[in-house]
């Protein structure tokens, strides 16, 4: 079951409220968040939006605020919050014994998409 | 009764029943057997192994005993006479040491060999040991066993210091116990909350301000690096940051890892836990497995409450009535006395989830209650958790809330109260007298006849009588009466300053200064915010005002700023980074020049640009790279240019008296001095500044926040002047005799808009909201004003002006500039 998860590092790599980037070689870099409330959560570093880097964010709850144009990003499911539409993919993200795993398969090859 | 002890089981009589093995005599194991006796009392033949020398007895009660609340025989679940009464064989004080799957049977470190025909793993699990060195020192004990306990007490008999290390449920309880037995204790803790897997920051702050309250010293964000010994014995805790702290006795209670070395030994299925199905069987149908050593879909346990309904489908299963067990949802009390704390299920946030949040800062409750799809799915409460068990079943049979939903925050009294569901018709219910709003005093007829009196909107009553203008509690109140004396007629009140409060931008800042407040949850709490952690909008805001507020006291917060001013540098569209040093006064030199040039070559910046505000901007440098440029900055004396922040950004100057014929003044030179007083003062938003030698006004002073023109006869000053989107040109401030005078009420003028203006606000939209008189007035009314504003501005800045860049080049922060690993995919299908 480890083998379809991909161990990225201890939790504490990554400040309550920040996100750390990760490059993807022939993919699309992952930005992996953690709230304040020590929720981790990975998806593509990229707002759907104009493709700000979301990992530069400002988080608030499971939030995060792009910082080029504030659209208002789900950690959990991607999607564009309020008024604004457009998803960016979202990579299965597990926490285990003080490490973080993100799957495998789900880690190359995604493309932020507008609405 | 720490002697080992064996109860034998009736013997000599031929047994042709079933045998029934179970590996652990903790809370896990005797249930497991006090089940399958409900269902079946004759069909097995029991021996139980533990490794402890003693009985059964209930392991969430051993702070309790720590702390002097109970004894050990009051925690006791199973005596003696319960294991001769059930004919059960009780090994104790003999720990297994291997099972032997091929000829089922368990060996005990005694050599002792028991057969079985079915076994149960309950190993339950072991304190996890942080590996720094210093670890196996006499004097670090842990918290799991009677015997951690005994040795806790022992050492609280000679006093001293004890530390610690964790700030969870467990680390808690142990501090609290040495605590009240007279210790002096210090909790060091690696997350910035405490229990931050069960309470949000906003609770984990209610706590630790509660646990210093009572004399506890609480590290949060504290790494530890060693446990230092002396004469083999423990004398301290060293952390990563080089803080020493003494200690008697060091406690490691960072968390629980299952058990599972017999099961993995023995070839059984695991993970972080022993594998098992919904009917508590492992990989060997003849071997089930329950407790915190087991893994159940996917998920461990260390709670209590899990084990029951475990121990239940174990026994259908052993029974052969197969029931089945589906996973449960937990929820969490802190048992130290004084203390409510409850929190049950999902209050991550996100999707679809809603949050509904209550504080009430003169009690010091915070409820926050999380729903989605009209199903309460989470709790946090702090401070009155009598609603806790109700919360906590709403949430288990997931049952519609949807008709309750406004009055869910108010607990079950109030949400199953029929008429008073309303929250308007339980405010029309009280009766004129009743107090609505503590701080001030004010009745509920008072405020009706405020309204009456054509008070229409919110703020209109809180400056009328006062009431819901301190803390804020009684705003929902309040809003009822409105709504009930008005109907549709309600005005909407001073734009507050984001959608997480009622309180404008005004209130707050003079909230914080009237209570004190000195740290971003603490706001949020004591004024009563709607969500737990603040929005993009007011973190940055309320970070400003208590910098504003408490210079040299508040320690920024990194998250609450925007991404420019976290990575000192302005954000492009690309993603890069353009990057901006300081010119004094515009002025540079061969030096600077040559260290710009290099640096533009050495990591290919593709644009260098001259900016409006006379500096060179050097455009497409990455995150990565910041550090390095800023070091080859650094060394050819350049600091920060401050060009990404709420900040003073530039002073422009024009070449003044020195080379120009028409030039009045040295304004190139009181330009540099104006700079070197004001950089790095963080303002409510960016500040510009700008001398011209002559009314000619080469330096275009007429539209900054802050212009000067020189004349022969001295310094006109200006003031809220913008270039943006909107041009306005600057008011005539005063006139000033002297460069010292300039200077003065320079940094007054600064001062005043930095403590006065709303977030977000440039000098000129300020002045127009309150006027040029105004300013005038707060300036020069009196003549010690300029004086005290400028020694405001002065003590302020002795904190401010530290380049940002140097600390980050020297390696502060690297985690804000680095990838956390990179990947190939050729690496991927490797490992």
């Amino acid at each position: 079951m480890i083998g379809d998860w991909l161990d990225i590092g201890p939790v504490d790599q990554i400040a309550p409220g920040h996100a750390r980037t990760l490059p993807v070689r022939g993919g699309e870099e992952i930005a992996v968040f953690r709230t304040l409330n020590s929720e981790f959560h990975a998806i593509v570093n990229q707002c759907p939006h104009k493709q700000g880097p979301l990992s530069q964010g400002i988080v608030h709850g499971g939030v995060v605020t792009c910082p080029l144009h504030g659209w208002n990003i789900s950690l959990k499911t991607g999607e564009a919050l309020g008024d604004d539409e457009g998803c960016v993919p979202v990579i299965p993200l597990r926490v285990d014994a003080g490490r973080i795993y993100l799957l495998r398969s789900a880690v190359i090859g995604k493309r932020a998409t507008a609405a | 009764m720490n002697a080992p002890i064996t109860i034998e089981g009736p013997s000599g009589t031929p047994d042709n029943r079933e045998r029934l093995v179970v590996i652990g005599n903790g809370m896990a194991g005797c249930r497991a057997v006090e089940e399958i006796l409900a269902r079946d009392p004759a069909r097995y033949a029991i021996t139980i192994f533990g490794a402890e020398p003693r009985v059964n007895y209930n392991r969430i009660m051993l702070s309790p005993v720590l702390a002097g609340e109970k004894s050990f025989d009051e925690i006791v679940i199973n005596p003696a006479e319960w294991y001769a009464e059930n004919a059960i064989t009780l090994v104790s004080g003999d720990p297994v040491t291997r099972i032997d799957r091929a000829t089922q049977t368990v060996i005990a470190g005694s050599g002792r060999a028991e057969p079985y025909d079915r076994l149960v793993i309950a190993t339950g699990s072991d304190p996890f040991i942080i590996p720094v060195p210093g670890k196996d020192l006499d004097g670090v004990v842990t918290f799991r066993d009677l015997d951690d306990v005994d040795k806790m007490l022992a050492a609280a008999e000679q006093g001293g210091t004890a530390v610690v290390i964790g700030g969870g449920l467990l680390g808690l309880e142990a501090a609290h116990g040495l605590n009240l037995r007279g210790m002096e204790v210090t909790v060091i803790h690696l997350m910035p909350t405490l229990m931050e897997r069960q309470l949000d920051e906003a609770a984990g702050w209610l706590l630790k301000s509660e646990l210093e309250r009572r004399g506890q010293t609480i590290l949060t964000g504290a790494n530890t690096e060693e446990i230092i010994g002396k004469d083999g014995k423990v004398a301290g805790v060293r952390l990563k940051d080089g803080t020493e702290i003494a200690a008697d006795i060091v406690v490691m209670a960072v968390g629980i890892r299952p058990a599972i070395g017999l099961a993995k030994e023995a070839g059984l299925d695991v993970e972080r836990g022993i594998m098992v199905d919904d009917h508590m069987v492992t990989s060997d149908p003849a071997v089930m497995a329950v407790g915190e050593c087991v893994q159940h879909r996917g998920t461990c346990y260390g709670l209590v409450a899990p084990l029951w309904d475990m121990c239940r489908a174990l026994a259908d299963a052993a029974c052969d009535a197969p029931s089945g067990y589906e996973g449960s949802v937990t929820s969490t009390k802190l048992k130290v006395s004084g203390i409510d704390l409850f929190s049950a299920g999902d209050f991550s946030g996100g999707d679809g989830a809603e949050d509904i949040v209550m504080r009430d800062a003169a009690r010091g409750v915070y409820k926050r209650v999380v729903v989605k799809d009209n199903r309460l799915v989470g709790a946090v409460l702090y401070g009155d958790t009598a609603d806790g068990s109700w919360y906590f079943d709403l949430l288990r049979k997931g049952e519609d809330v949807s008709d309750i939903r406004e009055a869910l925050i108010f607990g079950q009294a109030f949400a199953s109260g029929g008429a008073l569901a309303d929250p308007n018709s339980a405010v029309a219910a009280l009766s004129d007298d009743a107090e609505i709003c503590g701080c001030n005093g004010v009745s509920k007829a008072r405020v009706v006849a405020t309204i009456k009196q054509g008070a229409c909107s919110l703020d209109a009553v809180r400056s009328q009588c006062k009431a819901s203008a301190s803390c804020g509690s009684c705003t929902g109140l309040v809003e009822s009466l409105l709504a009930l004396t008005l109907g549709d007629e309600v005005q909407e009140g001073v734009k507050t300053l984001c959608k997480c409060t009622t309180f404008s931008h005004a209130d707050v800042r003079r909230l914080i200064r009237e209570k004190q407040l000195k740290a971003l949850p603490e706001v949020l709490q004591e004024l009563h915010w709607s969500t737990p952690d603040g929005c993009a909008h007011c973190r940055p805001a309320l970070n400003y005002y208590l910098l504003c507020e408490w210079p040299g006291e508040y320690q920024d917060d990194q998250q609450s700023r925007f991404v420019n001013e976290r990575m000192h540098a302005n954000i492009q569209k690309d993603g890069t980074y353009s990057v901006v040093p300081r010119m004094w006064g515009g002025i540079t030199n061969p030096t600077e020049l040559r260290a710009i040039a290099d640096v533009v070559e050495k990591f290919n910046a593709p644009m260098v640009k001259v900016t409006g505000g006379q500096r060179l901007d050097i455009f497409g440098i990455k995150k990565e790279d910041l550090p390095a440029v800023w070091a080859d900055l650094n060394a050819a004396g350049m600091v920060s240019g401050h060009a990404y922040g709420k900040a003073l950004r530039t002073v422009k100057t024009c070449v003044g008296s020195e080379w120009c014929r028409f030039g009045t003044q040295d304004s190139t030179g009181l330009g540099v001095k104006l700079e070197r007083m004001t950089w790095g003062s963080w303002m409510p938003h960016k500040f510009k500044i700008a001398v011209s030698g002559c009314p000619r006004n080469c330096a275009e002073a007429t539209i900054k926040d802050f212009g000067v023109i020189c004349v022969d006869s001295g310094y006109e000053l200006h003031v809220g002047g913008n270039g943006g989107i909107k041009v306005r040109v600057t008011d005539l401030l005063c006139k000033a005799a002297t460069e010292a005078e300039t200077m003065e009420i320079c940094a007054a003028f600064v001062q005043l808009y930095r403590e006065e203006a709303w977030y977000l606000e440039r000098t000129a939209p300020w002045i127009e909201r309150v006027g040029l008189e105004y300013v005038k007035a707060a300036l020069f009314d009196d003549p010690d004003k300029v004086k005290r504003l400028a020694a405001r501005f002065r003590h302020s800045q002795q904190f401010m002006q530290d380049d940002p860049w140097a600390e980050r080049a020297a390696g502060k922060h690297a985690e804000l500039h680095q990838h956390l690993a990179e990947v190939r995919p050729f690496q991927m299908e490797t490992v």
